[in-house]
Parts: C-alpha cells; structure tokens; sequence
C-alpha cells in the first residue's frame, strides 16, 4: 500500500516537474497582460478562458502555468537552503558532541521557539523583497527540524565501528563526517527533502497570502489566492483553482514521505 | 522540582534569545522606525527630537540594554504606533487568539481521537486507504485557503456562521475549526498508526481473553499507550499552530495578536514587535514546559530528571 502511494505521489511530481518546464508554451495567454473584454470585473469559466479571468482581465488558466514554475521553484531551492542549513547543524551538533552540540542544540531551541511565519515576515522586511530573499527566508526559518533529525542520526553514527575504526586510523574530522557520516544519513535526508518540500512551498504560499511573497508582477498561486479574497462570493473560482494547484503540488510530496516512511506532513 | 527549576531557567534563557534575535533582525532593517512615527512630511529637527525620545540615536547594546531593564521591571514600552503601553494591548487582544487557540486545539485533538478510533477497526481495508490519501490532501491544502473556501460555502452560500470578525461563539466555530482541521487529521493519523502498534501487544490480547468489551479495549486500553506520543507531537505543534493562528486570523478579520505582530513588523513597531514574538515564544515554552510535566505525570515510567 505505500509503494503505491509513493508511486502516485512520483508521478504527480513528475507531471508537476514537466507541467513548470513547458507551462508557459502551454498558456494560451500572456498571464500578466489584461486579455478579458470584461476589464473591471473577473468572468466566470469558459472558453477561450477556461479557468475565468481576475478582476484585471487576466487569464487564470495562464496565470496558474506560469505560476507552476516559480511555485515549484521556491518550494526546491528553498528546501535545499533548509536541508543545507538543517544537515549541517546537525551534523556538526551530531559528530562532535559536547559543547559544539549544546550550544547548537540550545540556538535551535530558541529557534523552535520563534513563530516561524513571523520571523519570517520580519526577515523580509530586512531584506530587499525578491525571489532570492523568499528562498532564503524559508530556509532560514524551517531548518531546524532537519538540525534535530540529522543531529540524532550522526550521533548515533559516530558511536558505530567503523567510524571509530577511521579515526583510529588517524582520518581527518572532514573525512570521517564526508566519507563516513553523510553517506549513511542520505537515507533519511531523502525523506526529509521530501517532507520539507511540502513544507516549504506552503509557507511561501503563506507569506504570499500574507502580501510579502514573491513579488509582482510574477504569477504565484499564493498570490493568486491572496489578490482573489477580495471576489471570493462573486468570483469564487479565482481563489479555488490556485488552491487546488497548491494542494496537489504539496501532496505529491506528502504522498512521496509518506511512502518512504508512513509519516506525511512537514518536519519539525 | 530541581528538575522544574532547571527547564524554567532554561525556559527564560530561550525567550532572552528571542529577544536577542528579533533585537539583531531589526537593527539591520533598512527603515527608519522615527519616520514612521513621525510621518512622511517630518523635517529633520522633528525627526532627530523623536529618534531621541525613542532612544534611536544610541548604540544597539545600549538600547538593548535598555530595553531588558525595563523588560525586568516588567515595562514592555509603548507602541511607536498608537502610543499605547505594549502590555496593554498585549493583554486586550490575548483572550481572541486565546479563544482561537485552543479551540482549535480542542477541535484538533477531539478529531483526532475520534477519526483514530473509528478508523482502527477498518485497518487494512480499502476504506482506510481512502480515508488516509484524504486525510494526505487535506493536510496538504493551505489552511488560508480552507479559511477562504469555508467562508465562500459555510458563511456565503449556506449563511450558517458571519463572514468574519469576532463577538460570540458563531464567530469562532469555523475560524477554530478550519485552524484545527489539518491539525486534527494528522493527529488522527497518528494515533491510528499507533493504535495499531499497541494493539498488537500482549496486554491487549489478555485483556480481549478476559472479555473486555471491544469499545473499552480501544478505547481505553490501547488508548493510554497510543495516546502518550500524541502529546509530545501536540507540544512541537504549538509554534506551528501560532502560524495557523497569524494566517486564520487574517482570513476571517479576527481581532487577535497574530495580526497584531503581522501588522507590527508591517509598521516597523519595533516595541510591539517585541512584545507579541515574546508573548508567543513564551506560549510556546510554556506549552512545551507543561507537555513535558504531563507526559511525566501520565506515564510513570518516565522520571523527572
């Protein structure tokens, strides 16, 4: 039963994955451009715009290919700053022990402690709002679950014999971390990207809501939703089609960690 | 209780690094917080006599300083906004997200118990397989969006509850329970999964021989072991569920801290800024210190060391 779900959770990533390459040839319109008659007001589903236009006259069909690319862009590299932050905290908490681990344990402590979404929003602020700073953002507000797992892992790891056997053949901290450690927590790394790439594109979709996303006029479903509230009782399908983007796009790789490990949801 | 007295240092030395870091995360803001309080068309003179009043124009460890000798005296400043005393507005807008918090809470655990125990018996089958890759998209659809689309069926079309705002208990039930939906599934889940683990141990089956009622064996005896993790997760959740809180309380204009913080850091509010990440970083040591003490209290078999 979960092969299967993971399968169905790969192939919806592989069609998501194709769907952000060529979603723009696909588009029948510019997403950016007003094309509806009706400028003022958002229309309702029907050909030639089959998912409606927005209040601006622009094509929502369009609008949501575009936004594939860019969603499923910040929800990877943004899980790859988490992971990166994430593995080496850990690792280095984890291989080393002692004091490096309390003192890194501690400052992921307080980081738990931190309401993600906020800090998150205040990083933002600092930084000058573009694509690059979402990324980091998100990385830098979701890596401490990663830190705890990886942490555990290479604490254990480090017990193990032939990690001893390395050292007492005189390896170096690097070599024994890289060649020795890493290696066997890769495992447990691919699920956690997974898990984490749920998360991740959530909460830009979140900070998207909340008007501090990827900035326009760039197409993301997070903003979509968002720009969409203001109509939703007399244009509810603006924010429904987007939604639904969101939701599949997070439960490919749901379904992906919860086929590896029968544990869906994001990391903590 | 020394074990009590450490987590409780432990717990004022977290919130000391929130205030740190939220202290450092500021500084570096490219905005001046005296020309929002001063407005756009403020001349340099009125610009410098209130970076002064506000104590801008000293070195960061000074205002930090500063800032943790009134914070022991108990004085969170005011907002550079409203000119209001912080903890005022602190203590005004805590019962809302009070309120919402824990229902949720409540709705959360309460579908997590019932969804587990109504799915145990159907393990295996291809209900329960149904019933988990829906469970997998609704935690995977953004909870602003359940808000919304929750707003647009329940409120718009069906008229059951207001469209938003806050006052009485129809207010909060859809707010509370699209906060505790996702939640609540993963819960589910979980427990199920464990309900499994446990009903598979040997007490079990004694106590099946012995008769005990199918409901009660479930319910009760496998329950309390399958339970106990719950509350670990249920802890970790919190901060979590701060998010949810800042993100509902913007869907359905609930007059709560979440949209006060959002709104703080919009403004560059520096001192209510402050006062909600300290609020809810302490609701989240606090939560995690009595998660703890409970887990101890129910499952004997762990000390408090």
């Amino acid at each position: 039963m979960r092969s299967g779900l993971l399968r169905a959770g790969v192939v919806m990533g592989f069609f998501l994955v194709v769907l952000a390459i060529v979603g723009p040839t696909l588009a029948p319109f510019d997403p950016t451009a007003p094309v509806s008659p009706h400028l003022a007001e958002p229309t309702s589903p029907g050909a030639p715009f089959y998912l409606g236009t927005d209040d601006l006259g622009r094509d929502v069909l369009s609008r949501l290919l575009y936004g594939a690319r860019i969603s499923l862009l910040v929800g990877l590299v943004a899980m790859v700053v988490t992971m990166a932050i994430g593995t080496t905290i850990g690792l280095a908490a984890g291989y080393f022990g002692g004091v490096v681990d309390t003192v890194l344990m501690r400052f992921t402590d307080v980081m738990l402690a931190f309401p993600g979404l906020l800090l998150a929003v205040a990083l933002v602020a600092v930084m000058r709002p573009s694509v690059w700073t979402i990324f980091i953002v998100i990385g830098l507000v979701s890596w401490t679950g990663v830190a705890r797992v990886v942490r555990s892992e290479a604490l254990s790891l480090r017990e193990r014999d032939f990690v001893i056997a390395a050292r007492a053949m005189g390896a170096t901290h690097g070599r024994i971390v890289f060649r020795h450690i890493l290696p066997n927590v890769v495992p447990t790394l691919i699920v956690i990207a997974a898990l984490s790439t749920s998360g991740t594109i959530l909460l830009d979709a979140g900070l998207s809501f909340l008007g501090i996303g990827v900035p326009p006029p760039t197409p993301t479903w997070g903003r979509m939703i968002q720009e969409a509230s203001t109509y939703y009782r007399v244009a509810p399908w603006l924010m429904a089609f987007p939604g639904l983007a969101v939701l599949y796009a997070v439960l490919a790789f749901n379904l992906i960690a919860y086929g590896l490990t029968g544990e869906g949801r994001g990391v903590r | 209780m020394r074990y009590l007295a450490q987590r409780l240092a432990w717990a004022a030395v977290i919130l000391l690094g929130t205030t740190a870091i939220t202290f450092a995360i500021l500084f570096v803001v490219p905005g001046d917080p005296a020309r929002v309080v001063a407005g756009p068309r403020a001349d340099a003179a009125t610009l410098a006599t209130i970076r002064h009043e506000l104590g801008l124009d000293r070195s960061l460890p000074v205002q930090y300083g500063q800032y943790l000798w009134r914070l022991s005296h108990g004085d969170l400043g005011r907002s550079y906004a409203t000119r209001q005393p912080v903890a005022t507005t602190l203590v005004r807008r805590l019962p809302a997200t009070a309120a919402l918090a824990s229902a949720g809470l409540a709705i959360a655990v309460l579908i997590g118990l019932v969804g587990a125990l109504v799915t145990a018996p159907l393990a295996g089958t291809w209900l329960d397989r149904a019933i988990l890759v829906a469970s997998l998209a609704l935690l995977s659809a953004p909870v602003f969006w359940l808000g919304m689309m929750g707003l647009y069926w329940i409120g718009f079309r069906w008229r059951l509850v207001p469209l938003g705002g806050a006052g009485s208990l129809r207010h909060l039930i859809l707010p509370a329970l699209v906060l505790g939906l996702g939640t609540g599934v993963y819960y589910a889940r979980l427990l199920h999964t464990n309900l499994q683990e446990v009903l598979a141990l040997d007490y079990i089956r004694a106590a099946r021989a012995r008769g005990v009622a199918p409901l009660r064996l479930v319910g009760v005896h496998a329950l309390r072991n399958a339970g106990l993790p719950l509350l670990t997760v249920i802890g970790l959740d919190f901060a979590s569920l701060m998010n949810g809180v800042v993100l509902t309380e913007t869907v359905f204009h609930w007059p709560g801290l979440g949209r006060l913080a959002f709104d703080a850091v919009l403004a560059l509010d520096v001192p209510m800024i402050m006062g909600t990440v300290l609020l809810s970083a302490g609701l989240v040591v606090v939560t995690n210190l009595a998660v703890d003490v409970l887990y101890r209290l129910v499952d004997p078999r762990i000390r408090l060391e």
